[in-house]
């Protein structure tokens, strides 16, 4: 079932949690909301599942008009944060409750409801914990009990709210994984909301960027890291590193260097932001002749598969981030102290508007 | 310090606070006490059960316990009606209401055994509307229940609310989009969390009932086999200098206190292990 | 940018609850004015009457009621009470929760218990024990007379009785105050040179002075009002071993109402006052708590 979402704005008191947003969510996908707290991800997701009423705007489900459909009546599958699960209630009983709160003509028999509760439970590999308590349970088992409650009652919608948002780090890449592989089995439209960028692009498949009520850029994952639509979304997916720039003519020039650009062909003279990502920049030890930005290594940073280098530009004080892979910097054989010249590779400007 | 009580612990002070602790307790509670235990051994079993168990001794167990039990089943029901109303809701003066049902525990139960008197006599403010109903409250068995209900209030209100205003919202939400109505939600999700703080309320309202005096005798009438409380037994007891028979009757009841008294710890220590079980890992 | 996150969540918490987790308004009225009218009936009722029945005979024998000598002696007889058991169970309750919060013991469990026992022993019941112990049949009956001593029907057992119903509030108070804050502070102070008064003084007491002050208030409004305790061991002489409590008794008995009422008002008057101060406490406790849960935010 595809969701559409027009118009949606929401206020607590003088705070603006939503300012007009509008988004498709198309039939099967995986989607993500990703974005800094306090960005209005979760309001957003809550208005879907209709846990909370827009001020204004409106929520269509396939096509049907449904911002004013109790949540009781919306079909929705909720996972939250915390996972919410009835802790008096033992895992089955959990699982159970949503087919049990039916009303009797549709509530299906007791063997029926076993059998669906232990399908579920098997689904999310815990069978075997059917007759625990809770708070018996480790935070990713609660996590995957929570889900399995949640597609219980055959959703047509799955909303998760900061689903790993509560685990550590080795539980989380696990569930990530595994929810993937979840949602390729089922293909039951699913958007959740994250403030973790690796979440969002190992995940999703379309990420939805939010910043402060406002949707920035949507779009693939691939799309939204090498294609930022904005200097916050270049800021918020990954590392990246910010210099003053001047675009002239489809061309950019930071201090001597000269990269040229696929737009901003008709801007004359005129200031800007240039972004590079530090994979993207070239680190020679010898000027040759080009333009190049002269910097000292200030700190090496060699764990991991990439050496990270903090560089500090001779003539400018913020520090450039790079990143380069184990034989180059074997090659360059470079130690703390040693001058650089750097060329970035690629290139994002965004102008300056005053 | 040459021997310390457990080497791990460094601050100083134990052997003089525990020690103090113990001989003021010793003196003041403890011997106290048992002097009540002591004095019955004066009597033989066959006499302390005769005691205990005259047919007037015997009607006012019958009063104590069952205005009690009564008086502590209302707190149950419109405590936690209350506790609802005052963590779930605004309406205007709810905070002057919030600070006023602490009022049985600040006001002297003497004040509270004749306003009620006065209120739910005959010619009282409700008892005048209660009287043409056929209703009489004052001086008869039903003004002990009003009385108890009285002093038992804040028990249970106190007692929910903290639980129920930690309960997460998203446990609701939770129930809500599982597809539960309200009652559902309520019966199913949030009445078992708040059992076992509901019940302890209960058990204390209970037990403050048993032991009450001041605030009954105003209002009970003190009719012998009719309206006449257990502890309103052993005062006419020692008027008449029987200490024995007083004690005998004094002992029964610690008995009972102390085992509600035990019941009431277990029952806060399931809710506390209860609330903590979940906040864990 | 937490500050805002956090005031969005509690506003929600609080003040908009979701549409899902509210009640329909009839249903939310209806539970208001229930829980209003109970409260009516059984609070607000006969807390009014106290006071439109003391003033029912005019202002002027509602202060006759209160400057008659009687009346005088039993307030002072009240306070006199009041002022020698708070001490004493001021002093247990710190040195019960320092030992209990701060020490680990075999037995714990038993003494917080053994606390507790005032709680449930019945007032008529500890008047009684203390009747057996120093009354004329008592223990130490013959001793006392041969020493013209009197504690029965006299001021010391009015004391101990009061002592004996208040015993708990304060530890009750500071045992789980003083567990939650645990003894880090007070082994700083330790490792910084502190002795151990100092660490009591400077470090103990002003961390539970909120808890410290509400245990002294219950205690004082308990100490005040008790009535079955003492009726039992004060024998009930006008002007010399009445208190308040049982000169309102006195008074009623003998058909008096608005004098009994007057002094009644006296007491609800003191019981409301209580209950100010505990709002106010609770109130500034709270905001002490939420301000250093806000710096420990940041």
């Amino acid at each position: 079932m595809s969701i559409e979402i027009r118009n949606i704005k929401k206020e607590f008191g003088r705070f603006t949690a939503l300012g007009d947003v509008s988004l498709d969510v198309p039939s099967g996908e995986l989607v993500a909301l990703l974005g800094p707290s306090g960005c209005g991800k979760t309001t957003l997701l809550r208005i879907i599942a209709g846990l909370e009423s827009p001020d204004s705007g409106s929520i269509h489900f396939h096509g049907e008009e449904a911002t004013d459909r109790d949540v009781r009546e919306r079909q929705v599958g909720f996972v939250f944060q915390h996972y919410a699960l009835f802790r008096h209630m033992t895992v089955f009983e959990n699982v159970a409750f949503g087919l049990r709160v039916r009303s009797k003509k549709t509530r299906p028999s007791e063997a029926e409801i076993h059998r669906r509760v232990h399908q579920l439970l098997s689904l999310v590999q815990l069978d075997w914990l059917a007759d625990r308590y809770p708070p018996q349970l480790s935070g990713g088992q609660r996590q995957r009990i929570a889900l399995a409650r949640a597609l219980a009652v055959e959703p047509k919608v799955l909303l998760l709210d900061e689903p790993f948002g509560a685990l550590d780090a080795k539980v989380r890449k696990d569930l990530r994984r595994w929810l993937r592989r979840l949602h390729d089995e089922l293909h039951i439209t699913s958007v959740f909301v994250t403030h973790d960028q690796e979440e969002a692009l190992e995940v999703a498949d379309r990420i939805v960027v939010m910043n402060q009520g406002k949707i920035e850029q949507i779009g693939s994952p691939q799309d939204v890291y090498d294609n930022p639509a904005s200097p916050f979304v270049y800021k918020f997916l990954g590392n990246v590193n910010q210099f003053h720039s001047r675009v002239n003519q489809g061309q950019a020039h930071i201090g001597d260097i000269t990269l040229s650009l696929n737009d901003h062909h008709g801007v004359q003279d005129s200031d800007a932001l240039a972004y590079v990502r530090p994979h993207d920049i070239d680190i020679f030890t010898e000027q040759n002749g080009h333009p190049t930005l002269h910097a000292v290594v200030s700190y090496i940073h060699a764990a991991g598969p990439l050496v990270r280098l903090e560089l500090q530009p001779v003539n400018d004080a913020d520090i450039i981030e790079a990143e380069i892979t184990r034989e180059r910097f074997r090659e360059l054989a470079l130690n703390q102290g040693s001058h650089v010249y750097l060329k970035p590779r690629s290139v994002q400007v965004f102008l300056e508007t005053k | 310090m040459a021997k310390k009580h457990k080497p791990n612990n460094v601050l100083p002070g134990f052997n003089l606070s525990l020690g103090y602790t113990l001989l003021y307790l010793s003196l003041i509670v403890l011997i106290p006490l048992s002097a009540a235990f002591f004095k019955t051994t004066e009597l033989s079993f066959a006499e302390f059960w005769h005691t205990v168990t005259t047919p007037r001794v015997v009607a006012s167990y019958k009063l104590t316990f069952g205005a009690s039990l009564f008086a502590a089943v209302i707190n149950a029901i419109f405590g936690l009606l209350t506790a609802w109303v005052l963590t779930r809701y605004t309406f205007p003066g709810k905070k002057l209401v919030d600070a006023l049902v602490d009022l049985p525990f600040a006001l002297p139960t003497a004040v509270a055994g004749i306003a009620l008197t006065a209120v739910y006599s005959t010619n009282g403010w409700i008892g005048s509307l209660l009287e043409p109903l056929g209703v009489k409250v004052a001086f008869t068995p039903l003004g002990v229940v009003v009385a108890l209900t009285f002093i038992g209030l804040p028990f249970v209100v106190r007692t929910v609310q903290p639980v129920l205003e930690d309960l997460e919202a998203e446990t609701e939400e939770a129930a809500a989009s599982l597809g539960a109505n309200r009652w559902q939600t309520f019966s199913r999700v949030i009445l078992p969390a708040l059992w076992p703080a509901l019940l302890t309320g209960f058990a204390l309202a209970f037990a403050r009932a048993i032991g009450e005096y001041g605030s009954v005798i105003f209002i009970a009438g003190n009719m012998p086999m009719v309206s006449e409380i257990t502890p309103l037994i052993i005062i006419t007891k020692l008027e008449q200098y029987d200490y024995t028979g007083a004690t005998a009757v004094a002992v029964v009841m610690l008995i009972i206190s102390f085992l509600l008294l035990f019941a009431i710890n277990g029952l806060q220590w399931w809710s506390s292990r209860r609330n903590s079980a979940s906040r864990g890992t | 940018m937490s500050a805002i996150v956090s005031q969005l969540a509690h506003y929600n918490a609080k003040v908009a609850r979701s549409r899902a987790t509210s009640e329909p308004t009839w249903v939310r009225w209806t539970l208001i004015i229930s829980a209003l009218l109970f409260l009516s009936l059984f609070l607000f009722i006969p807390l009014a009457a106290v006071f439109t029945e003391a003033l029912r005979k005019g202002f002027e024998t509602y202060i006759a009621a209160l400057v008659e000598p009687d009346a005088v002696s039993a307030i002072q007889l009240t306070l006199i009470a009041a002022a020698i058991s708070l001490p004493l169970n001021l002093v247990f309750g710190i040195a019960a929760a320092w030992a209990i919060a701060k020490f680990e013991f075999k037995g714990k469990s038993i003494l917080i218990t053994l606390i507790d026992l005032p709680f449930a022993v019945s007032p008529v019941i500890a008047g009684l024990i203390f009747v057996l112990i120093f009354g004329l049949q008592g223990w130490f009956g013959e001793w006392l007379i041969d020493n013209d001593f009197k504690v029965i029907f006299a001021i010391p057992g009015i004391v101990l009785a009061t002592v004996f119903v208040t015993f708990p509030f304060i530890a009750r108070e500071l045992i789980p105050l003083m567990q939650a804050q645990g003894k880090e502070e007070e082994e700083a102070g330790l490792v910084l040179g502190a002795s151990g008064w100092q660490i009591l003084w400077h470090i103990t007491l002003p961390n539970i002075k909120w808890g410290l002050l509400y245990g002294v208030i219950l205690t004082n409004a308990r100490a005040m009002g008790e009535f079955g305790a003492v009726s039992v061991v004060s024998g009930h002489i006008r002007g010399l071993t009445n208190t308040m409590p049982l000169h309102v008794e006195i008074l009623y008995n003998e058909y008096n109402y608005a004098a009994a009422f007057a002094v009644a008002s006296l007491l609800a008057f003191l019981a409301l006052v209580t209950l100010g101060l505990k709002s106010y406490i609770e109130w500034q406790s709270g905001r002490t708590a939420s301000a250093n849960e806000k710096a420990s935010d940041q």
